[in-house]
């Protein structure tokens, strides 16, 4: 995964990701139109394909509605970088096939820079800068999930065993 | 070594690995449950898999959050979820008139008891470990999941407990030792991590004060707040006629993430300010600053149960609001508005120049019901004051207890009833 960064602080709540105004759809394509505007309005109108989010800690904090990493994964983002990430956020992305990467120094990445995620060594490369940074390894349960493409592929081999 | 509650309701409950913390166990659910604007995607879900419900019983739909209808979108949503109820003769949904805030319905209807594992696809499904239930708030895929299968993907938290010791001051609530806690520890103080709340004051807190700590568990970053069953517990199960559930309590060798006491003796009603519920002060400060009120709030699946709405009202009897100020009561579910209707708390209310809403979650997440303007200014009994949460991204939100929105709505400004 190579691309251009959108930096965001600590605490990124559902919220602000996608206000509760937008709930009335679970349109992905509706959704994608409002995400983030509440933080940052250029968000949606300037994202392109493969671009990466990189945040602080605590990113998804607050409510459970799965139509904030669906408005994330729907506006083309390739994947989210932050310190820690809520729980429910993290399952929720991890089910929905938006891959998260929690890595401590994402103070070191800048707003625009273009990072490169090596998703089997969990290296991040920011090109702009040259420096290197390392994600937490991912639990063998999350990798299975990612590698069924999210909790739909997860359930349907379930199904079958049991 | 020794396990907590929360470790001994997912080992109750292990289809698949250990109950070693840090571990991703599957384990079989007891009740999952989605509200109107989460169950459309997990009824989508549901369908991709096969659509096949592995228990009608074990599933639970609440509309709640913008009902009764707040727009065309809102009420196609809530078709989607009445028709497949319907069709699947799900016993637990509750049509407009019988609904009411999920987190407060459904233990209200005996469906969350001790020892359950249960998931709701709302954050705030942590309130139902009031009960000494593991309950805990997942996504809309995972509750299709957990209709399809009866199970669940969990990873074994930790657990960090928190003792209460000293005596309530006079206005303290629930809210304001669990806004008192978030204000410690912080918004991800307990990220991952499960909360259980023990100790003397806990051991002699009403249940309707348990359940709003419990409720605001997520706002430190919780996976769910508990509280061991006790005979309060089997009295508020026994009044709903609740006869069975398994009573554990966490062995004295548990291992514990931290311990934190907490003497609740010099702790105020407490106020969190914009934008975060970390955010809080005592009141006697707040009370300096001179905050003016455009609106009052007192509802939602924090504190819109039945001694919230009595305090409410023991402090707006004989008073009016302040002229500026819109005051919007909504209690949380039809039982507890019948019961404030008899119990005469509506003409105070209305006396005090108050609105009274039906059952919704409403203004609480900016759905409808009181959604706020730029630059306004509300104070609220429910359980975040993220930018925009409450409608406007340019608006305020102030958390606090129903005694001091209540006395707030009457002084214009945020105070405590010792003001009045």
């Amino acid at each position: 995964m190579k691309g251009r960064v959108w930096k965001f602080k600590d605490n990124v709540d559902t919220d602000v990701i996608i206000p509760a105004r937008y709930l009335n759809t679970s349109n992905e394509r509706e959704l994608a139109k409002h995400c983030m505007e509440d933080i940052n309005q250029n968000f949606a109108k300037e994202v392109k394909k493969g671009d990466i989010i990189v945040a602080g800690e605590n990113f998804g904090c607050g409510s459970s509605r799965e139509h904030a990493p669906i408005s994330i994964k729907a506006s083309g983002i390739a994947c989210v970088i932050a310190k820690s990430f809520a729980r429910i956020f993290y399952r929720n992305s991890f089910n929905i096939g938006l891959p998260l990467f929690e890595c401590k120094e994402t103070d070191r990445i800048r707003e625009k820079d273009i990072i490169e995620v090596d998703t089997n060594t969990g290296e991040i490369k920011d090109i702009s800068t040259g420096e290197t940074f390392h994600t937490l390894p991912l639990p063998p349960f999350m990798q299975e999930l990612v590698r069924l493409g999210g909790l739909e592929g997860y359930a349907k081999k379930l199904l079958k065993e049991i | 070594m020794g396990l907590t509650i929360a470790q001994k309701i997912l080992q109750d409950h292990i289809v698949r690995g250990n109950v070693n913390v840090g571990e991703i166990i599957l384990a079989r659910v007891d009740l999952a449950f989605a509200n109107d604007v989460t169950a459309p995607i997990s009824i989508d879900f549901l369908k991709r898999i096969g659509g096949k419900i592995y228990d009608k019983q074990k599933i639970a739909l609440i509309p709640d959050h913008f009902t009764p209808n707040k727009d065309i979108k809102s009420a196609e949503q809530c078709k989607t979820v009445r028709e497949f109820a319907e069709q699947n003769n799900i016993p637990h949904y509750w049509e407009v008139g019988e609904a009411g805030i999920e987190h407060v319905l459904l233990p209200e209807r005996g469906l969350i008891k001790p020892g359950m594992l249960v998931t709701g696809a709302d954050s705030h499904t942590c309130t139902g470990g009031a009960l000494g239930a593991f309950a805990t708030g997942v996504g809309s895929a995972d509750t299709g999941f957990a209709f399809a299968t009866g199970m669940l993907w969990f990873k074994v938290p930790h657990t960090i407990k928190f003792i209460y010791n000293g005596k309530r001051g006079k206005w303290v609530m629930g809210k304001d030792l669990i806004l008192y806690t978030i204000g410690k520890v912080g918004v991800s103080g307990a990220l991952y991590k499960v909360m259980e709340f023990t100790g003397p004051v806990i051991r002699n807190l009403p249940m309707d004060d348990r359940f709003t700590m419990c409720n605001m568990a997520i706002e430190a970053g919780g996976k769910t707040g508990i509280v061991e069953p006790d005979d309060i517990t089997r009295k508020y199960l026994s009044e709903r006629g609740v006869k069975d559930g398994v009573f554990y309590k966490s062995d004295e060798d548990a291992e514990y993430d931290d311990i934190i006491e907490i003497d609740v003796s010099n702790i105020e009603p407490q106020v969190a300010f914009p934008h975060l519920p970390e955010n809080t002060k005592p009141i006697s400060e707040v009370a300096k600053e001179d905050i003016k009120i455009d609106q009052a709030f007192i509802g939602s699946c924090t504190n819109g149960r039945l001694s919230d709405l009595r305090i409410a009202a023991k402090i707006l009897k004989g008073r009016k609001k302040d002229k500026h100020v819109r005051l919007i009561i909504i209690p949380s579910t039809p039982l507890i508005y019948r019961q404030a209707l008899k119990e005469g708390l509506f003409d105070i209310f209305l006396d005090a120049g108050a609105v009274i809403s039906t059952p919704t979650c409403g203004p609480c997440l900016g759905g409808h019901m009181g959604v706020l303007a730029s630059g306004e200014v509300a104070i609220s009994t429910t359980n975040r004051n993220f930018v925009g949460r409450m409608g406007s991204p340019k608006a305020y939100i102030y958390l606090s207890n129903p005694a001091i929105a209540a006395a707030s709505a009457v002084l214009g400004k945020i105070g405590s009833p010792d003001e009045l």
